[in-house]
């Protein structure tokens, strides 16, 4: 079940809002491995942009809470250098929309040089920060990327939805040898839910059933799970149980389970934000139209956002995103409700 | 011997020098034959004319420092140490290539010899570079980084960023730029405002050198100062060396952009045979001359054997190495 709805009023010592458990992250990871630092635009004195990294100057220092120009290209690359020979960094953009500037570094370099040097180095770095859309940021500050960097092999891709997920997922990022696309959201920062306070790591690849259920299987990640169990309460209440995957990686995706579920659902709905074509939501259609065929009782539907760059405007704003009535109206076509 | 008899460490340092410059453009004299043999994909870009500034620079650093370069670096790849054979298998697709062939000529790495590429996307390298140095500075190393780019470089945003960051924390990153008066096709005056590349270092408040690439020796001192500054944290420097290639981009490019008189007139300042005719001054003999360079001929002819009979990667390994 989520433990993004629980009520504020049953909320448990370890509830953590969503920024706070990906700070315990990076703050145990740097506390074990002096290899790990974290650098981006205004991470240290301004306490970060979005307050995740509040705190970490102080206990951390200069040396490994590094403020940056604004020059993601720059930076990005510097941290993939130094990633090269021996250091773990999180290079954190302030959001993913600029990491289009870095995009040569992340694709060209961070995908790349493990392969093209026979597997010589080894890169083990984080990307991270918010993606998506927030509320009325425009057409330049609401892309959801993740779809993009799934595309290239080299890079690992992570889209948690739960403080929980948050937290144990970027654990094992920062762990892992490989670089890692980690992609959070602005508006899931402040969201609480129950984080174990052990050393939880989450594996990659593994995804997790976020509502058990019987008639429609939906696949979605990060804030659009919230979006998708708000449309199965409402689903539920008109006799249709909804199961809601969420691969939690997309690099490496958990086929199975998907599969498993709709070998079981007989539907399924992929809902994510950003848009349909060319999307990571489109492989997945592709991949249980192909491997679950015999088990469809209709083609996959997808929800995704409007074909148009974000608007401004809250009413576009709102029309352009996918929604629980949106998603609910796709689980009906395909129920055939 | 001459009035130099008295530094030997001079002379000695100039022949081995002049021995990887002659064995590189004998390598590479090698890998344009069998470019034209069908041995060698894609492309192929020769250094022909500028093995002097990689050969002058990698002699300034230490091995434990590490080298970073485009996709003309066939000769910082030999230059740093890697045996050519693996160079040329690597060429030639070989799993014995120096890259286990998953590389090719644009990206040649050596990780034993801190080789680091091998970049073909121009001046997307020039972070990384920073990247090692902010390392060393992060553990309190004193090694140092040392970047070549073209004077294309110059006019990409990644240099600027790159030069911007490490000027900001005075990282120890020597910044080499091997003008060879043209991007790609593109004549310097075409390409750049300021034809002075090192004029950017007053904006980055960071040292800076400038000079003809004629003379490795002269090649080699002047960058130590760069990489002796930065190793005793004194921030980086940007270089700016003159030079020129003999032949055109790539193997597909015959250059006809430049004139007949520029290129005969930058092959009389060919730095090897200035170097033959400073070491015979020096005092060696011509018949020491003749048996170095057979020496590698001999090598260059062993490394395109060995690039032939090494087999191409198993089929099966098409996936390794995309993930650690």
């Amino acid at each position: 079940m989520s433990t993004r709805r629980a009520p504020n009023a049953e909320v448990s010592p370890t509830a953590l809002t969503f920024r706070e458990a990906i700070r315990q992250a990076m703050s145990e990871e740097m506390e074990r491995d002096d290899r790990v630092f974290l650098m981006g635009e205004e991470v240290g004195q301004y306490q970060g942009a979005y307050k995740v990294s509040e705190g970490m100057l102080e206990r951390f220092g200069e040396r490994r809470i590094v403020d940056t120009p604004i020059a993601e290209g720059g930076f990005a690359g510097l941290c993939l250098g130094a990633a090269m020979v021996g250091l773990r960094p999180i290079c954190e953009f302030m959001t993913w929309n600029f990491s289009l500037v870095a995009f040569d570094t992340l694709i060209n370099n961070a995908a790349k040089i493990r392969y093209m040097s026979g597997g010589q180095f080894t890169l083990p770095i984080v990307f991270r920060g918010p993606g998506g859309a927030a509320h009325m940021l425009g057409a330049q500050h609401s892309h959801a990327l993740e779809g993009v960097y799934a595309h290239f092999p080299g890079l690992l891709v992570v889209v948690p939805s739960t403080p929980r997920d948050a937290k144990g997922l970027l654990k094992t990022a920062i762990r892992d040898d490989n670089p890692v696309v980690f992609i959070e959201s602005e508006v899931m920062y402040g969201q609480k839910g129950d984080v174990p306070q052990n050393q939880e790591l989450i594996p990659f690849g593994v995804a997790d059933i976020k509502r058990p259920g019987t008639d429609c299987t939906i696949v979605t990640w990060s804030k659009m799970v919230g979006v998708c169990l708000d449309a199965a309460r409402s689903l539920e209440t008109e006799g249709l149980s909804v199961e809601v995957i969420d691969p939690r990686t997309l690099r490496p995706f958990d086929a199975e389970t998907v599969l498993a579920s709709v070998r079981k659902t007989n539907r399924c709905v992929v809902v994510h934000e950003g848009w349909d074509v060319a999307s990571f939501g489109s492989w997945v259609a592709d991949l249980v139209h192909r491997e679950a065929f015999d088990h469809l009782d209709a083609p996959v539907e997808r929800v995704c956002n409007a074909d148009v760059p974000m608007p401004y405007a809250h009413s576009l704003e709102k029309a352009a995103m996918p929604d629980a009535e949106g998603v609910v109206a796709a689980v009906k076509r395909v129920c055939y409700k | 011997m001459s009035k130099n008899q008295a530094n030997g460490a001079r002379r000695d340092l100039l022949l081995r020098l002049y021995r990887q410059m002659y064995q590189i453009r004998r390598f590479e004299e090698a890998s344009a034959k069998a470019y034209t043999q069908g041995k060698i994909g894609g492309f192929l870009h020769l250094g022909i004319g500028q093995e002097a500034v990689a050969v002058g620079a990698i002699a300034a650093l230490r091995d434990d420092d590490w080298a970073i370069a485009t996709y003309r670096e066939h000769a910082h790849c030999i230059a740093r140490g890697t045996p050519p054979r693996e160079v040329m298998a690597e060429l030639f697709g070989r799993i014995a290539g120096c890259s286990r062939g998953r590389g090719g000529s644009m990206h040649l790495f050596d990780a034993s010899r801190n080789f680091l590429g091998g970049h073909a996307i121009v001046g997307g390298h020039i972070p990384l570079a920073v990247g090692c140095a902010f390392a060393a500075k992060y553990r309190s190393e004193d090694r140092v980084a040392m970047c070549f780019f073209g004077d294309g470089s110059a006019s990409q945003g990644a240099f600027h960023e790159g030069l911007s960051l490490a000027a900001l924390w005075k990282l120890p990153v020597v910044f080499i730029c091997e003008n060879n008066l043209y991007a790609m096709g593109t004549a310097l005056y075409r390409s750049l405002s300021v034809e002075d590349v090192t004029a950017k270092a007053l904006a980055y408040g960071i040292e800076r050198d400038r000079f003809d690439g004629v003379d490795v020796l002269e090649i080699h001192d002047r960058i130590k100062v760069a990489v002796d500054r930065a190793r005793s944290g004194g921030g980086p420097t940007l270089i700016e060396v003159r030079t020129y290639r003999f032949r055109g981009h790539s193997m597909a490019d015959p250059a006809k952009y430049r004139t007949k008189d520029e290129v005969e007139m930058w092959k009389k300042r060919d730095a090897l045979p200035a170097a033959r005719r400073q070491l015979e001054e020096w005092g060696i003999t011509d018949d020491e001359l003749i048996a170095l360079e057979a020496a590698c001929e001999t090598e260059v002819g062993e490394s395109v054997r060995f690039a032939d009979q090494s087999p191409e990667p198993p089929v099966e390994e098409l996936y390794d190495h995309v993930y650690a």
